[in-house]
């Protein structure tokens, strides 16, 4: 909520005669919602390594790769990309978040790496029809929403740029998921190397036409000071991270940090890198935004196309029972189709001929 | 290998000679040091390493200067390689030293055949060092040697365990060059993470039987520091050309907003020890590592494979030139076979080209033939319409003449009939 309650209480009850009440809408959403809970898909890709779970604990402060075992680098050669589900419940003054990780270990780790993200799109794809089957289904009121919300995507620091292997995964995810990328391991960079790398990475999206996920822009009538925020966290895109499993003691104060023999990267500092915007627009700010285009947009088009390649399917072999109950929509047969796109043709020529027909009658006029 | 075997072969008595005073021939060492500042140094280092792990600007740094290095792109189709030569002096030794570096190394999606392009440069050195030995009039003194010394494979922070394609890599290599792996970008690993990861990619090393170049530890004047070191490989280095101020000097260092890593510092990074042992201490062992052991299995190979062997199925030494002589009369005579049969071939096409021109000149001919006879045939039926024309002319004058006469008459006739009506007329 980003106006208090309690202002748009006030503002109300200055006029009491046109009081109605309606002002007390955002308050009771609030109750409900704290009572119903939240639920927050987030997945993370990328090569094994780049500190994708150290974050992850970083983002949500709790450790949720206790006793993980790692391949040696042999049996990493012909290393398939497996779907790993972490599901926690974490609770914040009362209002309760039912936290799902889906690691992709295995991505980018074997020597021939072509299509290694097909398992990754197939798990998203078999989340959304799974959610399709429940919302068609006759019985509605437990739905489970395992979509996929957000998939955060590591850039490794050590490159001049994207790499083949990131253009290719970010272009075959692009319409399932909204796709963050981050730049990992940040402490790699001098913050000049940083500013190079981030220029380098927004061109190349642009050059390539990839679709990462774009943080909305803010009315017009907001405050300043969010404003502000919100220009600042979309100039800083994509986020430089660092993450870290351990607490050090750095100014007097224990935080999150690395201990280098040069000094203490605090994982908190925005001046070190850019881990408290990715957590306040991952969590903070943006999380309702990553679920509502999950659910409008990608969700959406997943849907629209299914119901087509099931028409289509049904019409060319009516023996298919639909498993889902569909309104007799009005598309065409394929014959009626045919038919149309013959006449088309023709009128097409007719038009041509006419054409002709004209210029000649003009030429002999002149 | 035949002649070293000979010298440490206990012969009949050699016995050593006491000297009763100084001869001079303590001065050998000088001589042949002297020999070689005058003639200079040559050495060669391969970098494999993905493209922008650090290699350029670690060859930067360990050579304080400055080669001219371009960035890669990461979209190279296949790995390549790229080598420049350099002249280099430092106080009265020259160095004449070839960096060779991988373009696109780890950038492909599928990586299986990325580890070719190195082998095969590798061998193309060793190749041309093994033509200029067999040649006949040969010049090793001047030849400039393009062998690969040593090779720096940079290996990325990942903090767990090396990569899949380095491990396939290195064991390729691991017979074809004095492999030395480096930590690259050390600056992202904290000291714990590092000492695992350290102990992590030397078991794996080891447990997939991969030889990398262990520091020699035969001279007692090195030993003691190359055993120290051998324990800590692989080093972590940091590599910057930037310098940072720090006290009151300036360093090479790279400076973040936390702190400023100090390339030189030991207690950053292993820099300094990559130095000394790569160059100050180990750079002539890597060059005799590289003749003697490499190279040699490279010729054993490649000659094994020619046909040569060192000995015969009677046991009996058989000499190079014999063997060379009989491959010769081999390849004389396959040679012989060859030339013949492509003599009957040509000779073959040469009688059908022939058949051919001859069918069409015929055929000209007949055609020929045809067309004169059509064209008299023409030419008469011309003349027989011509001949007509001329009768239809002369007849058709005649009429008109007879025409013209008839029609003179009867104007007169007409005229004197005229003149009596008019005459009738006035009477």
């Amino acid at each position: 909520m980003r106006c208090s309650t309690a202002d748009c209480a006030e503002t109300a009850r200055k006029t009491e005669k046109d009081y109605v009440g309606f002002a007390s809408l955002p308050n009771q959403l609030h109750r409900k919602s704290v009572k119903k809970g939240f639920d927050f898909t987030l997945m993370v890709a990328g090569e094994s390594g780049l500190g994708k779970s150290t974050l992850v604990n970083s983002l949500f402060l709790t450790d949720l790769h206790k006793d993980r075992k790692l391949l040696n680098a042999e049996e990493r050669i012909h290393q398939t990309v497996e779907i790993m589900k972490h599901t926690v419940d974490i609770e914040e003054k009362g209002v309760k978040l039912k936290l799902t990780i889906v690691d992709t270990p295995g991505f980018g780790d074997a020597v021939n790496n072509s299509e290694c993200w097909s398992t990754i799109t197939d798990y998203i794809e078999q989340q959304f029809e799974h959610y399709f089957r429940d919302e068609s289904g006759l019985n509605r009121k437990n739905i489970q929403d395992n979509r996929v919300h957000c998939c955060l995507y590591f850039i490794p620091p050590f490159g001049h740029g994207l790499r083949p292997i990131d253009i290719e995964f970010m272009k075959a995810l692009q319409d399932k998921v909204n796709v963050v990328p981050l730049i990992a391991k940040a402490d790699c960079l001098t913050p000049g190397e940083i500013k190079k790398l981030k220029e380098r990475l927004r061109e190349e999206t642009d050059k390539y036409g990839i679709k990462i996920y774009q943080f909305p822009d803010c009315d017009s009538d907001e405050d300043e000071e969010f404003k502000r925020q919100d220009r600042e966290l979309k100039e800083s895109s994509p986020f430089a991270v660092i993450g870290s499993n351990t607490v050090v003691e750095a100014r007097g104060q224990r935080v999150r940090g690395r201990l280098y023999p040069w000094g203490i990267v605090e994982v908190e500092n925005p001046s070190h890198c850019d881990f408290v915007k990715l957590r306040t627009m991952l969590i903070r700010t943006h999380m309702h935004d990553l679920k509502d285009i999950t659910s409008d947009c990608h969700y959406e088009n997943y849907r629209a196309q299914c119901i087509q390649t099931m028409t289509t399917k049904m019409n060319s072999d009516s023996r298919v029972e639909s498993p889902i109950p569909l309104l007799p929509l009005n598309t065409p047969d394929v014959e009626t189709e045919n038919l149309i796109k013959k006449k088309d043709d023709e009128l097409r020529r007719m038009q041509q001929m006419l054409q002709k027909m004209q210029q000649q009658m003009h030429e002999q006029d002149l | 290998m035949a002649s070293s075997d000979v010298a440490r072969m206990p012969e009949k008595a050699v016995r050593p000679l006491g000297l009763a005073g100084h001869v001079g021939f303590d001065s050998l060492p000088d001589q042949l040091v002297n020999k070689s500042i005058c003639q200079g140094f040559c050495f060669n280092i391969l970098c494999i390493g993905e493209t922008g792990i650090g290699k350029s600007t670690l060859m930067d740094t360990l050579f304080n200067t400055n080669f001219e290095n371009f960035e890669s792109s990461h979209f190279e189709p296949q790995v390549k390689l790229r080598a420049q030569t350099y002249d280099l002096q430092e106080s009265n030794v020259r160095l004449r030293l070839t960096v060779v570096n991988t373009v696109g190394f780890g950038d492909q999606m599928n990586k299986q055949e990325s580890y070719q392009p190195v082998v095969d440069y590798i061998d193309k050195q060793f190749e041309s060092y093994l033509q200029e030995e067999l040649k006949i009039k040969r010049s090793l003194h001047n030849y400039h040697d393009s062998r690969v010394h040593a090779c720096l494979y940079f290996i990325s922070p990942s903090g767990h365990s090396l990569k899949s394609l380095d491990l396939v890599t290195m064991k390729k290599l691991d017979s074809k060059v004095n492999i030395i792996p480096v930590i690259a970008k050390a600056d992202t690993i904290s000291k714990s993470e590092l000492h695992k990861f350290k102990i992590k990619i030397m078991s794996e090393l080891v447990s997939n039987g991969v030889q990398i170049y262990q520091f020699p530890l035969d001279d007692e004047t090195v030993a003691k520091v190359n055993t120290t070191m051998n324990g800590l490989l692989p080093f972590a280095v940091v590599g910057s050309t930037e310098e940072v101020s720090v006290g009151n000097k300036m360093v090479k260092a790279r400076q973040y907003p936390w702190g400023v890593v100090q390339v030189e510092n030991e207690s950053h990074c292993d820099f300094v020890k990559l130095r000394e042992m790569l160059i100050c201490v180990n750079m002539e062992d890597l060059r005799e590592q590289t003749h003697t052991r490499h190279y040699e299995l490279y010729r054993r190979c490649k000659l094994e494979e020619m046909g040569f062997q060192d000995t015969n199925p009677e046991c009996k030494p058989v000499s190079l030139q014999q063997t060379y002589e009989a491959k010769r009369q081999e390849f004389l005579v396959e040679l012989q076979k060859r030339e013949d049969e492509m003599r009957q071939m040509f000779v073959q096409r040469v009688k059908e080209k022939e058949s051919e021109l001859k069918d069409a000149e015929r055929e000209l001919q007949s055609r020929f033939e045809q067309l004169k006879r059509l064209h008299a045939d023409e030419k008469a039926t011309l003349e027989d319409k011509r001949r007509n024309l001329d009768d239809d002319l002369s007849s058709f004058g005649k009429r008109r003449a007879a025409a013209q006469l008839l029609q003179a008459q009867s104007l007169t006739a007409n005229g004197k009939k005229d003149k009596d009506r008019k005459n009738s007329g006035f009477m």
